[in-house]
């Protein structure tokens, strides 16, 4: 029988009340009206009014493993994941090798199971290898527990494979998430094509690129009705032919990153290896599509695309630098800095977009401030200010075009089926007793 | 360029990044103020006069290391930074990508680290990405010249073609029109002219195949006309640019000989620009595609007053360079 855990006097993430909520056997036993202080138990924390809400769930995510770990490792990732507030991450299959067949994904489970911080849901590829030519044994993935199916990073150039692979996943009932990029279209391009490529002498990458491949998609969703999740979405053309496709009733959601609201391609600078992802960054006009996006509900949810990279293959000449930057531990104060503080979103809707949204997309079980709901939990100062340094993150990547950015939003604590997971440096005084590191 | 990406965050993040680059690199002409420019060119002038009056050579550089570092293999621009850095007294040495160790994988960082703990004072890189020189001048403290990277940069080129133009404009570039006729999505001669031309008020107009006219390049301060006929008409100059065979196992263009038809500068094209017009290219050229041979050797054509401007603005660069090396130091 574990201990009664007492988080007493949190501010409800919704309602705004002051509620105590206790916690045993990782589940919340109850939520009531915050009692008069001094109710001190042994396990009792001391919210102080932070605001309470359920964890937030990361669909898009590179943990690196197997066979990356020095970019990554399942311990480091589900780490940066509970200090930025995430109970469960969703992890790519683009891995070395490609998580493809049900082993790996039982592997990845046992590999959560001795070194995770938080939960992880393992994605299955699509293709054998991600190469887009035979079907991966998708069902069997799906019995051994992945959430969802993409060739991430390596874009089904094929229609008919992708309509194949549609029908094949849709009495799975798991979406195929699609990486949206035709890959004849990019060629050999590095960043958005523009007046800023132009400029540097970089090969440029359209924003056609993406929204073609969106389109595709929508009307093979038509014709199959298998459900199709498009992944970090980047330009306004794109979210058009969702919008578009949501009219028309099929059945598409979209995720877009925080970098895509934050930043444009003038972020690149002089060659900045650390502002190159892909989809790249794009022009003002695509950044605020962004946000319109988000805020009609053309994006069902938010996601990081955390890539980490090490040092050294970012430290190189602009167009040989892989694609990428790390997200995890930085997302919740881009929200917060880009999103609620210049008012396009409440602060209730951008919590939304980070833990009830993502588990609808992805069909995971609620969490709810609720008596019976997982204690997946995480404790937010919405009003903290803080400086971006990635030398403290504890990814093993610190490949983040926001160093020396000043952001607002902190976590403060993260809980995972009950288990405090994380406890922000200043938040620690408040702790009644030593809480481990694992 | 050293403190670069330190901005404070704004949610928009646009506005270009404003940088300096240190005075012991020269990486590009973008953004070098109008002053600066003249002031490589008037010591670049000296040093044309000087190499014409054969014999005399200076010392500016004694005590000097230079070390060409080319990733990518040329010859005009090579022979040229090293007559210019022998010229002036420095001790020079090259060498090429083929006879080096990153074809034993070394990076390119480790390869520059190892030639500067010899002690060398500026090194002269050619390379194929784009930024490269920008990348190894945030790490290393010898100064470092582009002499040419990937489709970005080429300043020495864009300063000896200025030079050639100021030589037959009496110094005045208000008021002239320039036209830069072909490859203009792959040429970093291309880009460092424009920097340059626009700097100093020259009007700068591009005409070529529009599969080889980069997207967003009025940003740079040009236009674009499609006619080439009307690029031409009027003009005060012309720089055809070479065209990489390349282009046409990419899908750009159909054929050299389309390409000759609609986009070589011919005598009839030169006839449409001011009687005192100028023909310019930055070589290597294919005759009879970009230029015809009437026209590359005819009396409008500057092109190897070109070649010998070269050693003269490698000469101010070199000093310059080691002049605020040893400011520094």
């Amino acid at each position: 029988m574990s201990h009664t855990l007492l988080i007493q006097n949190a501010r409800h993430w919704r309602t705004g009340e002051r509620v105590d909520v206790r916690i045993a056997g990782g589940v919340i036993t109850s939520v009531t009206p915050a009692g008069p202080r001094g109710d001190m138990a042994e396990h009792t924390i001391a919210a102080d009014g932070a605001l309470l809400a359920p964890g937030f769930v990361d669909i898009h995510v590179h943990l690196r493993e197997p066979g990356q770990s020095a970019k990554e490792t399942v311990e480091s990732g589900t780490r940066a994941a509970v200090a930025g507030g995430f109970t469960a991450v969703a992890t790519m299959p683009n891995t070395s090798p490609v998580v493809d067949n049900a082993a790996w994904v039982e592997w990845l489970h046992d590999r959560t199971e001795r070194d995770g911080h938080c939960r992880v849901h393992p994605i299955g590829a699509v293709t054998i290898g991600q190469k887009g030519e035979q079907l991966a044994e998708m069902i069997a993935m799906a019995k051994a527990g992945a959430v969802a199916f993409s060739d991430d990073g390596r874009p089904i150039m094929s229609a008919e494979m992708m309509r194949r692979a549609l029908e094949y996943a849709k009495p799975i009932g798991r979406p195929i998430v699609c990486h949206e990029e035709d890959l004849t279209l990019r060629g050999k391009g590095h960043m958005n094509e523009g007046p800023v490529a132009t400029r540097l002498g970089i090969k440029g990458i359209p924003s056609a690129a993406e929204t073609i491949m969106v389109h595709r998609d929508c009307d093979l969703a038509e014709l199959t009705g298998g459900r199709v999740h498009f992944a970090h979405l980047s330009c306004a053309g794109s979210f058009d032919a969702v919008r578009d496709a949501k009219r028309r009733g099929l059945p598409v959601t979209a995720e877009t990153c925080p970098h895509y609201w934050m930043l444009t391609e003038e972020a690149i600078g002089e060659y900045d290896t650390n502002a190159k992802m892909n989809p790249p960054l794009r022009s003002e006009a695509d950044r605020r599509a962004t946000i319109a996006a988000i805020q009609d509900g053309t994006i069902d949810c938010l996601a990081t695309d955390h890539a980490p990279h090490t040092a050294d293959e970012k430290r190189q000449p602009f167009d040989m630098a892989p694609f990428g930057i790390v997200g995890l531990e930085t997302a919740f104060a881009l929200t917060v800095t880009g999103l609620v503080k210049p008012g396009h979103v409440s602060l209730t809707r951008a919590i939304e977009l980070w833990s009830e949204a993502p588990r609808r997309v992805f069909g995971l079980p609620a969490v709810e401030l609720a008596q019976g709901s997982d204690a997946d939990l995480v404790l937010l100062d919405p009003s903290a200010e803080w400086t971006v340094d990635p030398t403290v993150f504890h990814s093993l990547g610190r490949n983040t075009p926001f160093t020396g950015a000043t952001v607002t939003g902190r976590v403060l604590a993260t809980w995972v089926a009950g288990r405090l997971a994380h406890t922000d440096a200043t938040f620690q005084t408040r702790l009644p007793v030593t809480v481990g590191s694992r | 360029m050293l403190a670069h990406a330190s901005t404070a965050l704004t949610p928009h993040g646009a506005g270009r990044f404003s940088y300096r680059v240190p005075a012991r690199h020269l990486l590009g002409l973008e953004g070098m103020p109008q002053a600066d420019l003249l002031g490589i060119l008037d010591e670049a002038q000296f040093h044309r006069e000087q190499l014409d009056r054969s014999g005399i050579a200076g010392r500016e550089l004694e005590g000097i290391t230079v070390c060409n570092a080319f990733f990518e293999s040329s010859t005009r621009t090579r022979v040229s930074f090293e007559l210019a850095a022998r010229r002036l007294g420095a001790t020079c040495v090259s060498f090429s990508s083929t006879d080096s160790s990153t074809a034993k994988g070394e990076t390119l960082l480790d390869t520059l680290r190892v030639i500067e703990s010899m002690r060398v004072d500026l090194v002269v890189v050619r390379h194929s990405s784009s930024g490269a020189p920008a990348y190894l001048a945030k790490t290393l403290a010898a100064g470092v010249i582009n002499a040419g990277d990937g489709q970005h940069e080429h300043p020495t080129q864009g300063l000896l073609d200025l030079l050639t133009l100021r030589q037959s404009w009496e110094g005045r570039f208000e008021g002239r029109r320039i036209a830069l006729v072909g490859d203009i999505a792959h040429s970093r001669v291309a880009r460092s002219a424009i920097h340059g031309l626009v700097t100093l008020g020259a009007q700068v107009v591009l005409s070529g195949p529009p599969t080889l006219i980069p997207q967003g390049v009025e940003a740079l301060g040009v236009e674009v006309v499609e006619s080439i006929d009307d690029a031409l008409t009027g003009a005060d100059a012309v720089m055809a640019l070479r065209l990489q065979h390349e282009r046409m196992d990419q899908g750009l263009l159909a054929s050299l000989a389309e390409y000759a038809r609609a986009w070589a500068i011919n005598a009839r094209r030169v006839r449409l620009m001011r009687p005192e017009a100028l023909v310019l290219h930055p070589g290597p050229m294919n005759r009879g595609i970009e230029i015809a041979p009437d026209v590359a050797d005819g009396e409008r054509s500057v092109i190897l007053a070109q070649v010998t401007n070269g050693v003269a603005v490698r000469c101010a660069v070199l000093r310059r360079c080691a002049q605020a090396l040893t400011e520094a130091a």
